[in-house]
């Protein structure tokens, strides 16, 4: 299937490139920096659409798999020297490796196992950086240098915007070209269901590794693009919970859906944002910890909420509203 | 030697902890179905209303026990009421992502009413300081003992000689045939919440005075996995033992590798999740559990 059937979808997509890619005319540097993190978190739930949304190998643990390609990206740049092009594929690769290695019990278990075993590859994760204090500075963190390519330094917050965001759009890419492949209608037989898939001839084991390689490549991209954004590392950057808000990010925008992701990280980092304007009004108001927990709140209650009354996630609703105006004034398709 | 020892009995300790927090997941995953993860949260919520009932209130111990567990009864029933029960025959990713919301809204509500601050009642519960020799036994481990024994002890008189214990049983075993058989389904999730609940409230308020409460109590409830995994997802009985074997494990090698490792070790923090790697490669049905995992 095409990415659109007609000329007037890639139309719309262009017009949507242009205005994204003019934003840093228009908009305030903290605007651009919450849009550089959304960006981010796209390519990661990128990697988690396709490990969980197409392949129903829930993980989570993908934010330990940032952690991997962040601390990659950092120690072979900071330590070791290397431009920040070439770390970028390492940090990538180094998260795929480490995919696949917690990927393994995959082969074995499915539905909570893997989620104990991936809950486990998470801590592991962050207590091997936490130990290797001499190269990863342990609790205290490390210093980062800014993304850099060819002498031109990624200094300024439109700099960098663009810089995520051209990996973004290449992701996205990426990403909704993988599923319409051989590959891709695997992982969908897969979560579909897997002994079917296997009796058709699709080979579980191989494609679930590769599912997790892909899922963590995206993961470690997505971290190396944080920490050079923020030119330090430490392991508080990766908490267990964000893990749970980018499997809430892909359960709001849609679970199997390219769309969806974008959708889902897009809603959920900018209701973060709101909660960050909110808490402190409400902190001054209530009481000083009404801030902290307002944030747990609206995470835990978002989930619940799409959960229970639009499992399907937003990419559902922008169908519908789409239904709506191609078929009025008719109510639906005869 | 001495040493060895000491390592062994705090570890039983904490596995008396892992034991406690364990039961309750247990006899959900039996009814429902349903993985629990904020069962942990469910052991501070039960700290905090202990440290309310006893500290702010200054009501007696018994009246305070009562007052918790009609809180849990309570919790428990709209808990699932309004979050689990919309979700049955869903996906399991559903029904786990939304007992983790749970454990957020949990904590964003101990947050708000407790300030997440520690909260100690040291002395106002009865406790039972041992001593053999020179090592001492911490309270943790008899109180912890105890209670483990009694909640298992009437939870098997429960599942063996009421009528919604075997209707519970019945429902572990095949929902469908229960239903056709006349017993209502929702009230026994609604049950098996309410006593998880119940057994998570009363270990969080033995667990709080000993050693006070804070929110980061409730990671408790992620390490008590692996001693799920270990026992065996649907034994009680494998889960108390499993509690005490990975508590005692995980002690002794913090206490001899922990010097060993750079950065100050810290094994004991990551040692539960190395057990759950390991069990699931090898034996993904635990110790005790009925061999009937799904296999791929």
């Amino acid at each position: 299937m095409a990415i659109f059937r007609t000329w007037r979808g890639w139309g719309v997509l262009f017009a949507f490139l242009i205005l994204l890619f003019t934003c840093p005319l228009f908009f305030s540097d903290r605007v651009l920096t919450i849009m550089t993190m959304i960006g981010i978190a796209i390519i990661s739930v990128h990697g988690l659409s396709i490990l969980t949304g197409y392949c129903g190998q829930i993980s989570i643990g993908h934010v330990g798999f940032m952690g991997v390609g962040a601390y990659t990206s950092a120690i072979l740049c900071a330590k070791l020297g290397w431009p920040f092009w070439a770390a970028l594929p390492c940090a990538a690769l180094a998260a795929g490796i480490a995919g696949l290695i917690f990927g393994l019990p995959s082969l074995r278990i499915k539905g909570f196992y893997l989620i104990m075993a991936t809950i486990a590859a998470h801590f592991i994760i962050i207590w091997v950086i936490l130990q290797l204090r001499n190269v990863t500075g342990g609790a205290d963190g490390m210093a980062v240098p800014r993304a850099e390519i060819a002498g031109f330094v990624f200094k300024s917050k439109a700099s960098y915007f663009y810089l995520v965001m051209i990996i973004a759009c290449l992701a996205t890419f990426l990403s909704k070209n993988i599923v319409r492949t051989r590959v891709g209608r695997a992982f969908i037989a897969i979560r579909d269901n897997d002994l079917a898939a296997e009796v058709m001839g699709v080979n579980l084991w191989a494609y679930k590794l590769v599912a997790f390689f892909i899922g963590c490549v995206y993961a470690g991209l997505a971290g190396s693009l944080l920490v050079h954004y923020f030119a330090f590392a430490s392991p508080t950057q990766f908490p267990f919970m964000d893990s749970v808000w980018y499997l809430g990010m892909l359960i709001v925008g849609g679970m199997g859906s390219t769309a969806g992701a974008i959708f889902g990280a897009v809603a959920l980092k900018l209701l973060d944002e709101l909660v960050t304007i909110v808490g402190p009004i409400l902190s001054t108001v209530v009481a000083a910890q009404a801030a902290a927990s307002l944030a747990l709140i609206t995470r835990g209650l978002v989930i619940i909420i799409f959960l229970i009354f639009e499992p399907r996630g937003l990419v559902h609703r922008w169908e519908m509203i789409r239904a709506y105006f191609r078929l009025w004034p008719f109510s639906h398709e005869e | 030697m001495t040493f060895f020892l000491q390592l062994v009995v705090t570890g039983f300790a904490l596995g008396m902890v892992y034991a406690l927090v364990s039961i309750g997941f247990v006899i959900i995953l039996k009814c429902s179905d349903a993985f629990n993860i904020a069962q942990g949260h469910f052991v501070m919520i039960g700290g905090y209303l202990g440290y309310t009932f006893l500290v702010p209130f200054g009501l007696p111990v018994w009246a305070s026990l009562l007052l918790a567990i009609v809180a849990a009864i309570i919790m428990g029933l709209l808990i699932e009421r309004f979050t689990l029960r919309p979700l049955v025959g869903q996906p399991i990713l559903a029904v786990i992502m939304v007992t983790i919301a749970l454990a957020s809204i949990l904590e964003g509500l101990a947050t708000l009413f407790w300030g997440g601050e520690y909260k100690a009642y040291h002395g106002v519960l009865p406790t039972l300081p041992l001593k053999l020799g020179e090592i001492s036994i911490p309270s943790e481990t008899s109180i912890g003992l105890i209670v483990s024994i009694a909640t298992v002890a009437i939870l098997m008189l429960f599942f063996r000689y009421t009528k919604i214990g075997l209707a519970m049983r019945a429902t572990a075993e095949d929902e469908q045939v229960v239903q056709s058989a006349g017993i209502k389904v929702t009230t026994v999730y609604a049950l098996s919440w309410v006593i998880a609940c119940i057994v998570g409230v009363i270990s969080g308020i033995l667990l709080g005075g000993v050693s006070g409460v804070m929110t980061p109590m409730a990671e408790v409830g992620l390490k008590a996995f692996a001693v799920v995994l270990l026992g065996g997802v649907n034994s009680i009985g494998g889960a108390i033992f499993a509690g005490i074997i990975l508590g005692v494990l995980e002690n002794i090698a913090a206490g001899y590798l922990d010097p060993l490792l750079p950065a100050g070790g810290g094994l004991a923090n990551v040692f539960p999740f190395i057990i759950i790697i390991i069990v699931l490669i090898f034996r993904p049905y635990g110790l005790f559990g009925l061999v009937r995992i799904e296999r791929i």
